[in-house]
């Protein structure tokens, strides 16, 4: 075990992936010469050459166009988004191409293909560069969505993502990189698409995933506390989703709250609490409750920023109201 | 070149023609669902360009795909099938006409996204590059797509990294109905290459060995590392953008006058002309290529449906 950070986990499967497998290359905007915006690829410019850390004009739907060409081509690129923002530039070809492709040609295309980006707010850059859209992109078949909320995970599900022969989306949050945590040494995969308890408890059931994981980590430490004991499950992977340690731990504890950082309408929480009154409406005690950011394009004031996000307390909060 | 591949080219604009007449046809029975874009007119553009490709290069076009899937190698059979959304088709039926492909004859497809494959086209040509492969991809596209933003970022990025791609761009003098010059800041599309320090150049996309001539000349330079290149050529589609088309835009002397201009009719006059082929020799084509279409068309209405299975196959490789 090694204690780091998310930056450095992430960083270490790109880093790993490389030198285990000539065909992944990495490229996107000021990732080679500059170091990556959050600095996760500081050094592999030096170390692996221009032609492997490809610096790219500023063109997202070239850049994701792109990858997917050399992707069809048996290259493993990993294409980096620097936001999640600027996907919506290259949104035709995350899900009219790369969603679509193996589908469309009866499989005889393959996508192996990881674009990586960054959600969230909380870092004051306003409106355009603070979104948490990830449902968005969940809401294509065809297409992986995963969004780590530890090292360990991120680290494993990112080297999972490079090895998979379908497209990933791989969404790292913004103010994530600096969260430290236990990553196991040696060889990590991570399976995409299996959710997991990340607390056990038995009184209520928190579903989240990504920076709400931590949010979510320290309500239920302020609950333990006042007697209340939350299990949190970490979604870890949006697409394809898996349900099953959602159900069993509701079918336990039979409450539910929802924890996402996007907005409520046609999000995450109204997928999962759909899924949990379909698959286990008989297990219901009380009505299941959404905590997500309110119903604004997030503000660059610091305070305001602050109100229009989901806080520990308002996870205690909805976690009173169902106990 | 020798005789038959005169031949051959003359055989493969027939089939195109044929083909694409009887796509006409079925769709007016109601056997082709969706949209159904023709290539008549524009045969000799495909099939010069594609001729003079080697194998190891890569095919990429948009939705009027039909021709490029012919000079691909792709049969009547597996095309006309992919029509009717047969299983027996190209793309097992999921495709549909503007989705053709076959990756083992280097045809990625069939792209209806109008653009969005031009910088697809750019990756292949990455990942020919970065894996070494002396490789050349052909990205065919309209005058249309030229106007939207990929082509831009495709063409930007090919020249940055000088990359092995001739972007071909078929002027067929409308996208969909609107004529270049009231879409296109300039009419002449091969300058939109020179802000990309690009080399370009015209031709005759009516005369199927000019087509193929310049191909030839540009696929070769690429290949020893000239960078990307622009070949615009010169075309007219007679029938309309796509079946049920009003064709208000345009009157029916321009189309009348273009048709005097038949692709086929040129090449025809100029292998009897150079005495390359005599015209017993082209009827027995016009008899054999009309014979090919007409057995993909039986071939295709007597093979099945997919099964319902397929719904929910190749959503994921690992299912």
């Amino acid at each position: 075990m090694a204690r780091m950070t998310m930056r450095e986990a992430i960083s270490q499967a790109l880093w790993e992936e490389m030198e285990r497998d000539p065909k992944v290359f990495i490229m996107g905007e000021e990732i080679g010469v500059w170091g990556g915006t959050y600095a996760v690829t500081k050094g592999f410019y030096d170390h692996f050459g221009g032609e492997r850390v490809r610096d790219t004009p500023i063109a997202e739907a070239g850049i994701v166009g792109a990858a997917i060409g050399a992707a069809l081509t048996g290259c493993r690129p990993v294409a980096e988004l620097m936001t999640i923002n600027f996907a919506f530039v290259a949104m035709d070809h995350i899900v009219n191409e790369a969603a679509k492709l193996h589908y469309m040609f009866a499989g005889s295309m393959r996508l192996p293909l990881v674009i990586r980006t960054v959600s969230g707010g909380g870092r004051q850059l306003g409106a355009t560069h603070s979104q948490t859209p990830d449902a968005i992109f969940a809401h294509f078949p065809g297409l992986k969505v995963v969004a780590p909320g530890t090292p360990a995970d991120a680290k494993g599900l990112l080297k999972s993502a490079i090895r998979s022969d379908d497209p990933v989306l791989f969404i790292e949050h913004a103010t994530l990189y600096q969260t430290r945590g236990e990553v196991p040494d040696g060889e990590l995969l991570v399976p995409i698409g299996k959710s997991i308890v990340q607390r056990p408890g038995k009184d209520v059931t928190i579903i989240t995933y990504s920076k709400m994981l931590e949010i979510s980590m320290k309500a239920a430490e302020e609950l333990a506390k006042q007697g209340v004991e939350a299990e949190i499950v970490d979604l870890r992977t949006l697409r394809p989703l898996d349900m099953e340690p959602v159900i069993t731990s509701f079918k336990k504890t039979n409450r539910a709250v929802i924890v996402e950082e996007g907005w409520k309408s046609f999000g995450v929480g109204s997928e999962v609490s759909a899924r949990i009154y379909e698959q286990a409406f008989d297990y219901v005690d009380a009505p299941i409750k959404r905590v997500a950011q309110q119903e604004v394009p997030l503000p660059y004031n610091r305070t305001l920023e602050q109100m229009a996000l989901p806080q520990v307390a308002d996870v205690i909060a909805a976690v009173k109201e169902v106990l | 070149m020798e005789k038959s591949e005169y031949l051959s080219l003359y055989h493969q604009m027939v089939v195109i023609r044929r083909l694409e007449e009887k796509a006409a046809e079925l769709y007016q029975q109601g056997k082709i669902g969706g949209f159904l874009h023709l290539y008549i007119g524009q045969e000799a553009v495909s099939t010069g360009l594609i001729s003079a490709r080697q194998p190891v290069d890569r095919v990429i076009t948009a939705y009027r795909d039909h021709g490029v899937a012919i000079n691909c190698g792709l049969s009547a059979r597996e095309i006309i099938a992919e029509l009717l959304g047969k299983v027996t088709g190209c793309s097992r039926g999921k495709g549909g006409s503007m989705h053709l492909a076959d990756v083992n004859k280097n045809f990625w497809g069939g792209h209806a996204i109008v653009g969005a494959h031009l910088p697809m086209a750019t990756g292949l040509a990455l990942g020919d590059h970065y894996q070494g492969n002396k490789a050349v991809t052909i990205c065919m596209f309209g005058d249309g797509a030229t106007n939207i933003g990929f082509f831009h970022e495709a063409l930007n990025m090919a020249k940055v990294w000088n990359l092995p791609v001739l972007w071909v761009c078929e002027n067929n003098h409308y996208g969909m109905g609107t004529t270049v010059e009231r879409a296109s800041a300039v009419s002449e599309i091969r300058q939109k290459a020179e802000g990309y320090g690009m080399k370009s150049e015209r031709a005759d996309g009516m005369n199927v060995m000019e087509v193929r001539a310049a191909a030839q000349r540009i696929i070769g330079e690429i290949r020893e590392g000239s960078g990307p290149q622009l070949l615009e050529i010169m075309t007219y589609r007679f029938r309309g953008h796509s079946m049920g088309d009003p064709e208000r835009y345009r009157k029916h002397d321009e189309v009348v006058k273009w048709e005097e201009e038949d692709p086929i009719g040129i090449y025809r006059k100029y292998l009897i002309k150079n005495k390359i082929a005599t015209a017993a020799e082209l009827d027995k084509q016009d008899k054999d290529g009309l014979a090919e279409v007409v057995d993909a068309v039986e071939f295709a209405e007597a093979s099945p449906e997919p099964g319902p299975e397929e719904l929910y196959q190749h959503i994921y490789t690992e299912e």
